[in-house]
C-alpha cells in the first residue's frame, strides 16, 4: 500500500459515464483527487458538473466506469454490492439535502437505524443515540417525529444518524440547500464542530459560496474535471 | 426482534390503508376458519359412520321408496347379521328453522343395527307400549328444553296423516351414544303407528340399513342384495354407510366444492388486494428504502424486510381471523348443531389457516420485495 496515513480519500483516473438510450454522457473524466484526514472539503460547481456523482462514488453508492477509489487505504471500487453495503455501514455517514428521515419513526429511532446492523445491545444502542443527540443539541427532541421538527432540527437528526456509527467520513450533498440562511449557518457550524472536535472528515457538495466558506478548502468541478482557482478566474 | 421497528415503520406509514388491508385479511381468514369447520363437520358425519354397515336404497335416487317386504328377503342373505329400515319423516317442529332428523323406527331392530345408541330397557318397553311414543336424543331434548311426558307436535310435510292435522308424539325418554363428539340430535317415533296413520305409501320405507356379519366381505353382501332385486320394479343400490351419508349431504350440492370455490374467490381477491397494497407501499417508499441501503442495509436485507412486512400483515390478520372464526364457531355451535352437528374449528384447521396466511404473505410480498432489492440507490435518490 503506497497510500500514506494522512490521506483518507484517494481517487485515481476516476471516470464515470452514463448511457441513456444511444447517448453516452461523460460525467467525470479521469479525475485525480486526494483528501486528507480531518479535511473539510467543499465541492462546488454548476449543475451537471458531476459533483453529486463524485460524492456518490466516494460514498460507495455507485461504481466508476474506470479508475480507482481508495478510502483509508482500501480499494472500494471493486467491492461487490453486499461488501459495499457493509463498508458503507462502518465507514461513511451520509447527509442529504432533504434529510431523508423515516416519517413514522421518532428522532431517536431514526438515529438508531444504522446501529441495528451492529451487534450492540439495546442498552448500548440507546447510549450511542443519546450521546449523538447531545452533540447535535437535540436531547430534548428525541421522541419527536420528523413532522414535529423544524427543517434545521430534521437535518440535525440526519447528521446524528450519519455519525452514530462513528463513521470516519461524512459525505454531505447540499446539506443546507433546503434551509434558510440562519439555520444553514447553524448546520454548517455543527458540521464544523464534528470536523474539528470529533475528527470527522467532511466532503460537502454545495452551490452556496457562503456555505463553502465554512470548509477548510474548496474545489471546483466543471464538466467532469477539477478546475483551479486561476482557471475559474 | 430489533428489526420490528422497521416493519412497524413500513406498516404504520399509511395507517388507514394498512388497517383496511388487515381487515380484509381478517375477514378472509374468518371465512376460511368458519367454512373449513363446516366442511369438517360434514366429513365428521362421514367418518363416524360404521364401516360394517351397508345401506340399501332405491337404485336411482334415495327418495325412491322400497317395499318393507324386502327386509325379510335381505335378512335371509348370507352375511347379513341384522337389518332395520329408515324413512325420512321430514315435518316441522313449531318453526322451519327447528331442524332435526326424525325417524319412524322399529326400536328392537334399530338398536341392534346401531349398538352405539344407548336406550334404557324401561324406555324401550315404554316405547313399545305407547304407539304415539317418541324418544329424543339427549342433546336434542336439552336444546328444546323437553322433558319426559311432553307432547311434541310435528307439522307434516312429506307425510300427512290420513285423518289430517299435525302429528303428536309423547316423549317417553332419551337416548345417548357411545360415540365421542357425535351429538344426539335425532327424534324417533314408532314405525307401526307412522305406517298406519300416514295418508299414503303404506308398506314402503326409505332404505334399509344392513349390519354385515363379522368376517364377511361387505362388497359381496352388497352385490348379492342388489342381484336379488335386479330387474324387479324396485331395483336397489347398496353402498357403504359412508358413501350414503356423502350422497345424502350432496343433495344440497357438493359442500366441499362450494366451500372451496368460495374460499378460492376470497383468496384470489385478497392476493390482488394485499399484493397491490404492498406494491403501492413500496413505490411510495422508494427514497426511504434507498436511505436504508445507503446506511448499509444489503439488497438481501431489504428483500427480507419487505417480505417480512407483508408476512407480518397477513400473519396477524390470519391469526385474528382464525381466532374470531373459532369464537364464532364455538358460540354459534349450538345454533348450527341442527344443520351441521359437531361443528368445531379444529387445531389442524387453525394450523392450516395460519400456514396459508404466512404463505400468502410470502407470495404477495415477493414481487414488491424483488423490486425493492433491485433498487439502485443513485436512481432512487434522484427520484
Amino acid at each position: 500500500m503506497n497510500n500514506n496515513d494522512k490521506t483518507l480519500v484517494k481517487l485515481d483516473g476516476l471516470s464515470k459515464q452514463y448511457t441513456r438510450g444511444k447517448i453516452t454522457v461523460e460525467v467525470l473524466d479521469g479525475l485525480h483527487l486526494s483528501v486528507d484526514r480531518g479535511d473539510f472539503l467543499a465541492l462546488m460547481g454548476p449543475s451537471g458538473s458531476g459533483k453529486s456523482t463524485l460524492l456518490n462514488l466516494i460514498g460507495g453508492l455507485d461504481q466508476p466506469t474506470s479508475g480507482s477509489i481508495e478510502i483509508a487505504g482500501q480499494r472500494v471500487d471493486n467491492l461487490s454490492a453486499s461488501e459495499l453495503a457493509s463498508w458503507r455501514a462502518t465507514h461513511i455517514g451520509f447527509v442529504f439535502q432533504f434529510y431523508n428521515l423515516l416519517p413514522v419513526l421518532t428522532a431517536h429511532r431514526n438515529i438508531e437505524l444504522p446501529l441495528l446492523l451492529t451487534h450492540l445491545s439495546r442498552k448500548q444502542r440507546k447510549q450511542h443515540v443519546e450521546a449523538v443527540l447531545e452533540i447535535v443539541g437535540l436531547a430534548d427532541r428525541a421522541h419527536h417525529r420528523p413532522a414535529e421538527l423544524s427543517g434545521g432540527e430534521q437535518q440535525r437528526v440526519a447528521i446524528a444518524r450519519a455519525v452514530v456509527s462513528d463513521a470516519t467520513l461524512l459525505v454531505c450533498d447540499e446539506p443546507t440547500g433546503d434551509l434558510d440562511r440562519d439555520t444553514a449557518d447553524e448546520i454548517l457550524e455543527l458540521l464544523g464542530l464534528l470536523n474539528r472536535d470529533h475528527d470527522k472528515t467532511v466532503i460537502m457538495v454545495t452551490h452556496d459560496p457562503k456555505a463553502a466558506e465554512h470548509a477548510s478548502h474548496t474545489l471546483h468541478l466543471d464538466k467532469g474535471t477539477l478546475v483551479t482557482g486561476e482557471e475559474l478566474a | 426482534m430489533k428489526y420490528l421497528i422497521l416493519l412497524w415503520a413500513g406498516l404504520a406509514r399509511r395507517k388507514v390503508r394498512t388497517t383496511l388491508t388487515l381487515l380484509s385479511v381478517i375477514v378472509a381468514f374468518l371465512l376460511f376458519g368458519t367454512l373449513r369447520s363446516v366442511v369438517d363437520a360434514f366429513n365428521i358425519g362421514v367418518e363416524i359412520a360404521g364401516a360394517d354397515r351397508l345401506i340399501t336404497s332405491g337404485k336411482y335416487s334415495i327418495i325412491e321408496l322400497l317395499p318393507i317386504s324386502y327386509l325379510n328377503r335381505i335378512e335371509s342373505i348370507e352375511g347379513v347379521e341384522s337389518i332395520t329400515h329408515q324413512t325420512w319423516f321430514g315435518g316441522t317442529y313449531k318453526d322451519p328453522t327447528n331442524f332435526f332428523p326424525r325417524w319412524p323406527v322399529d326400536i328392537d331392530r334399530h338398536l341392534t343395527v346401531f349398538p352405539e345408541l344407548i336406550v334404557p330397557p324401561e324406555v324401550v318397553q315404554a316405547f313399545k307400549r305407547n304407539r304415539q311414543a317418541a324418544i329424543a336424543g339427549r342433546d336434542l331434548a336439552e336444546q328444546y328444553g323437553w322433558k319426559v311426558g311432553d307432547r311434541i307436535p310435528i307439522i307434516a310435510d312429506i307425510w300427512p296423516q290420513a285423518r289430517g292435522g299435525a302429528w303428536e308424539f309423547d316423549l317417553i325418554g332419551t337416548f345417548d351414544t357411545t360415540l365421542e363428539g357425535s351429538p344426539t340430535l335425532e327424534f324417533w317415533m314408532n314405525y307401526d303407528y307412522f305406517d298406519e296413520a300416514r295418508a299414503f305409501a303404506q308398506g314402503l320405507v326409505g332404505w334399509f340399513t344392513v349390519k354385515v356379519a363379522k368376517g364377511t366381505e361387505a362388497q359381496d353382501v352388497a352385490r348379492n342384495i342388489d342381484a336379488m332385486f335386479a330387474n324387479s320394479s324396485n331395483e336397489t343400490k347398496t353402498s357403504t354407510e359412508k358413501q350414503f351419508t356423502l350422497s345424502f349431504a350432496k343433495q344440497m350440492g357438493d359442500i366441499g366444492l362450494i366451500m372451496t370455490g368460495i374460499l378460492a374467490a376470497v383468496f384470489f381477491t385478497i392476493v390482488l388486494l394485499t399484493g397491490n397494497t404492498m406494491a403501492q407501499s413500496i413505490r411510495e417508499r422508494v427514497p426511504e428504502l434507498a436511505v436504508l441501503k445507503t446506511l448499509g442495509y444489503t439488497n438481501g436485507g431489504v428483500l427480507a424486510l419487505v417480505i417480512a412486512e407483508s408476512t407480518l400483515l397477513t400473519a396477524v390478520g390470519g391469526a385474528i381471523g382464525l381466532g374470531l372464526s373459532t369464537l364464532l364457531v364455538t358460540t354459534m355451535g349450538d345454533a348450527l348443531a341442527s344443520f351441521v352437528p359437531g361443528i368445531t374449528n379444529s387445531v389442524q384447521n387453525i394450523a392450516l389457516g395460519f400456514a396459508v396466511a404466512v404463505l400468502l404473505g410470502l407470495v404477495v410480498g415477493f414481487v414488491p420485495a424483488l423490486r425493492a432489492m433491485r433498487l439502485r440507490i443513485v436512481d432512487a435518490m434522484r427520484g
